[in-house]
């Protein structure tokens, strides 16, 4: 019977009633007594030279408070990148310098110039305009391969080449990568692109400062997933504040999805103006400012090739990618393509060798950072699309041919040939599973049907393995992290009962609010309601690291564990001494602790008060008060896994995709809520989705973002998207945390462009069209472009 | 300025505002109902829907002075007169029709409007209808879910 509250419980979600009824605190609902309006003036070129600029005129219109320009911030810090990635030759990452205006020179289309502040945003936006620019436009370069090119325009002057790194991963293996290529039965090999896509969560970022000369302290409340983070990065490498006198709120964030863990040049811009005005200062972002100064994501062009046996059997794969980085690093930036990419790009198979490559170049475009899944929807779609690829050239089904190279159950944990140990799985029964619930066995006839209709029908799998649970500090410092990525957590007992728990973690949609009630009532025994959860301001919180690569419930859940098991430990001392018991003796069962063998018990709430109210107790041994804290840092990542499958119809007029069924079965360990966990399967299949089907962030060769707006850029709607199949009773829990969950906020964005992909080409291939290879998104036009080509 | 008053959520409400100031920037920034929200600056997102008189209209696609006499309900008025949610919103909630929030109050108005118009959708006519509101998290699966659950509450006979 499904529990009705505590882990496993569909609970429905507390915070639901505030953004229902709209009541929800976003930042731009903030607005702050005597607050000013920034607007920021942008580059219109992907890269220039300002041969001048002059505020003059601008400064005299009405209500302009000040024009800030790079002049204002030259003894600011450079914004900073989160990792060091060495390269091949043992030289470190190039890293240039990253200002919060643009100094002298613009590197892509919407990097920021001047910063005016004004009375109204009418009144900024106004005098923007009346700020002249004297811009000599220079040579832009948007693509990865053509920037490391001889002669390639250089995007940035004081580097050697727009090469970041050239990372090889486990470059020791590459000889006997190499080696097994050239006695191969069979190698399959694909060349492919994985396009840069924009994040587009619904809320555009904001950030609202205020500067108390009093005290010396700034607040600023902004749209991010890791307040802690940013007011350790912009307060030791940008604006150098303390973290004492910095306090970052991210309070209700409208979706992030990657996009709003970097520290960003507005983020910095208004705090310092703060101080300087005197005054609270807000920014916020328009749609359209959001597409040239959010982080996007992907952009690799890849080579992948597989080695096979005459069995079919998986010898070695390698991958040679260009990753583009964009104009600046970004926080995730060099990490992405490498460490979040390199590992699980071996995916659910035993291939025994593997190596893989990355170029980091960068280029005249806006820069890159962590998109959902960050680097493993890469590592999944080029190596699940050679699979399908080997399976049709070898004439296998593509189900068999990944299940007899799957790691088998008893095989866990298993030691990878790219360096991590997956902890538990079993990849068979996801597959199982999937085949089952799409009936699989079923879609000869569908496709049969569809033929009767003159559709062409098609199937498409992929199967995933996740790198996740960001991260454990010791095996990341070793690879170039530049901090730890534990998680903090504290829980107060109040006098009265009522439970507090402080997370390091950020919600922006994932529900954290009732899952970790979830936890800590599981654990207490007690009412869930009794539990509120705070995050997101570091005022509050002791620390944190934030939420990102589906670490919360790994790393964030676990610390809250910890702290919670500190908290019983404590009130068991209180229950023994009130209830004349030894400690040993006593026991918390559903919410009473009771002496064993005896009827003598007490309820949690009576001991919460107790704790508050120290008559009598041996004050030597036993302080008052129930509070305490923990900080978590995992052993090893985990690694969610799933078998997706993907049904769509074509049609041979037009070339449109309509996708008919998607059915995900996924692995995710022990689940807290199954509610809020489909609902996350849901929202990453449908970005997914997205991405193969409709996506693209599209720059012409002079560096303009040609799909700029919701207009030009395909965000997927409600009637391009099917009801979704999801499953995740096939649970393997984690031995790596003591709740055994594994993550699951990425999953889908990673299984799916795959799986769609796939889906599309067995329906073109078995429909008489030979297209070996076609690039996402699959638009209508170059569908038919692929069948026109292959007739 | 134009002095414009109307009636917000049923009560009234006066203000002066520019010719060029939108709907939904008088609803957040001079009544401070925040709850409207503003996704993008090109009317395709949706998060800002509203009724005037009756009619779901995007508020960033109106003149604040435009609406000078109309009935106007924002996310706010929605919930029952004894502030529990409305059976759409609880519906939303039931179904798990809402992750960030933020597209909500403009799925929660569109979803009211369709389901006067038509009570009993199928879910193709709700995802046709949905063509204007963007969610970046749910998938929308849940969103139809939370409709068709709401059409059923409000229109039991005809749903069976
Ligand atoms: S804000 Fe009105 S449609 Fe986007
Ligand atoms: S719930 Fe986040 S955009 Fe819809």
């Amino acid at each position: 019977m499904p529990k009705d509250s505590g882990i496993g419980a569909s609970s429905k979600r507390r915070e639901d009633v505030r953004f229902l009824t709209g009541k929800g605190r976003y930042t731009d609902d903030i607005n702050r007594a005597g607050q000013a309006y920034a607007y920021f003036l942008r580059s219109d070129v992907a890269h220039g030279r300002i041969r001048s600029i002059d505020t003059t005129e601008a400064a005299a219109m009405p209500g302009v408070l000040r024009i800030f320009t790079d002049e204002d911030f030259k003894d600011t810090g450079s914004l900073p990148t989160a990792w060091t990635v060495t390269s091949i030759d043992g030289s470190v990452q190039q890293e240039p310098r990253h200002p919060v205006l643009a100094e002298g020179i613009v590197r892509h289309v919407g990097e920021p110039i001047a910063g005016i502040v004004a009375e109204t945003i009418e009144q900024a936006r106004d005098a923007a305009e009346k700020i002249v620019l004297e811009m000599e436009e220079l040579p832009a370069v948007t693509d990865a391969k053509a920037a490391v090119e001889a002669g390639a325009p250089q995007v940035h002057e004081e580097l050697t080449s727009n090469l970041c790194f050239d990372w090889g991963f486990i470059q020791d293996n590459k000889a006997a990568v190499d080696a097994a290529f050239e006695t191969a039965h069979h190698v399959t090999s694909l060349e492919l692109v994985n396009q840069r896509v924009v994040a587009n969560p619904m809320e555009p970022r904001c950030a609202v400062a205020e500067y108390d000369a009093g005290d010396d302290q700034y607040t600023l409340w902004t749209t991010s997933q890791n307040p802690h983070v940013i007011r350790m990065m912009m307060g030791a490498f940008v604006l150098n504040i303390p973290e004492t006198k910095l306090r970052v709120v991210a309070p209700d964030v409208g979706g992030a999805f990657g996009s709003k863990i970097y520290n960003y040049n507005e983020e910095a811009f208004v705090t310092l103006a703060a101080r300087i005005l005197g005054r609270p200062v807000k920014w916020t972002s328009s749609r359209t400012e959001a597409f040239v100064s959010d982080a996007q994501g992907r952009d690799h062009q890849t080579k992948i090739e597989l080695a096979l046996d005459a069995d079919g059997m998986f010898l070695a794969f390698r991958t040679e990618t260009y990753a583009n980085l964009g104009a600046y690093l970004r926080l995730f930036a060099t990490v992405t393509p490498t460490y979040l990419h390199g590992p699980a790009a071996g995916g659910a198979y035993r291939t025994p060798l593997a190596y893989v490559n990355v170029k980091g170049v960068f280029t005249n475009t806006v820069p890159v950072d962590a998109y959902r899944g960050a680097g493993r929807p890469e590592g999944t779609y080029q190596l699940e699309r050679l699979v399908d690829k080997a399976a049709r050239e070898l004439g296998i089904d593509p189900a068999e041919l990944r299940r007899k190279n799957f790691v088998k159950p008893e095989e866990f944990p298993y030691q990878t040939p790219l360096a991590v140990v997956y902890d538990s799985g079993n990849y068979h029964a996801t597959l199982d599973k999937l085949l089952d619930l799409s009936d699989y066995a079923g879609f000869a006839a569908r496709r049969q049907e569809s033929a009767a209709r003159g559709k062409l029908r098609g199937y498409g799998f992929a199967t995933w393995v996740e790198c996740s649970g960001l991260a454990p500090s010791q095996l990341i410092g070793q690879l170039g992290a530049r901090a730890g990525l534990y998680e903090s957590a504290m829980v107060r007992v109040n006098p009265t009962g009522g439970i507090q728990v402080f997370t390091g973690t950020h919600s922006h949609g994932q529900g954290h609010e009732t899952a970790f009630a979830q936890i800590v009532a599981e654990h207490l025994g007690i009412d869930e309601k009794l539990i509120e959860i705070i995050h997101g301001d570091t005022a509050k919180i002791p620390f944190g690291m934030g939420t990102y690569g589906s670490r919360s419930g790994a790393v964030g859940g676990a610390a809250i564990l910890k702290a919670t098991e500190k908290v019983i430990a404590k009130a068991r001392k209180f229950a023994a001494h009130i209830l004349e018991a030894s400690e040993e003796d006593v026991n918390l069962v559903n919410g009473q602790f009771t002496v064993a063998g005896t009827d003598r018990s007490m309820a949690w709430a009576e001991v919460a008060l107790a704790a508050y109210v120290p008559h009598n107790y041996p004050s030597d041994t036993l302080e008052p008060g129930l509070e305490e804290s923990a900080f978590y840092d995992p052993e090893n990542f985990v690694y969610p896994a799933g078998a997706y499958g993907c049904e769509v119809e074509v049609d041979p007029e037009t070339g449109v995709v309509e996708v008919l069924n998607f059915v995900a079965a996924d692995d995710f360990g022990t689940i807290i809520n199954p509610m809020i966990v489909a609902g996350q399967q849901h929202g990453g299949v449908a970005q997914g989705i997205g991405q193969a089907l409709l996506e693209s962030a599209v720059y012409d060769k002079n560096g303009q973002l040609t799909s700029g707006s919701f207009m030009e850029y395909a965000m997927p709607r409600a009637s391009d998207l099917p009801c979704f199949v999801v499953d995740h009773s096939c649970q393997t829990p984690t031995p790596h945390n003591p709740l055994g969950v594994k993550g699951c906020g990425e999953a889908g964005a990673i299984g799916a462009p795959p799986a769609v992909v796939n889906a599309v080409l067995d329906a073109l291939n078995n429909g008489g069209y030979d297209v070996p290879d076609i690039d996402m998104p699959l638009s209508p036009s170059r569908v038919w472009a692929a069948m026109q080509s292959a007739s | 300025m134009v002095e414009i008053s109307m009636n917000v959520n049923g009560k009234p409400v006066s203000g002066a505002v520019e010719g060029r100031t939108l709907l939904s920037a008088f609803l957040r920034d001079d009544l401070r109902l925040t709850g409207t929200h503003i996704g993008c600056d090109t009317s395709q997102c949706g998060a800002c829907v509203v009724h005037v008189n009756g009619e779901a209209v995007k508020a960033c696609t109106m003149f604040a002075a435009e609406a000078d006499g109309a009935e106007v309900t924002t996310i706010e008025g929605m919930a029952n007169a004894d502030g529990t949610l409305g059976v759409v919103q609880q519906a939303f909630q039931d179904e798990h029709g809402l992750q960030c929030g933020f597209c909500t109050p403009g799925m929660v108005m569109s979803a009211a409007a369709l389901l006067r118009d038509n009570p009993t959708p199928s879910e193709a006519e709700i995802r046709e209808y949905l063509e204007g509101n963007i969610c970046r998290c749910t998938g929308y699966h849940n969103i139809v879910k939370a409709i068709q659950t709401a059409a059923a509450k409000l229109t039991p006979v005809a749903a069976e």
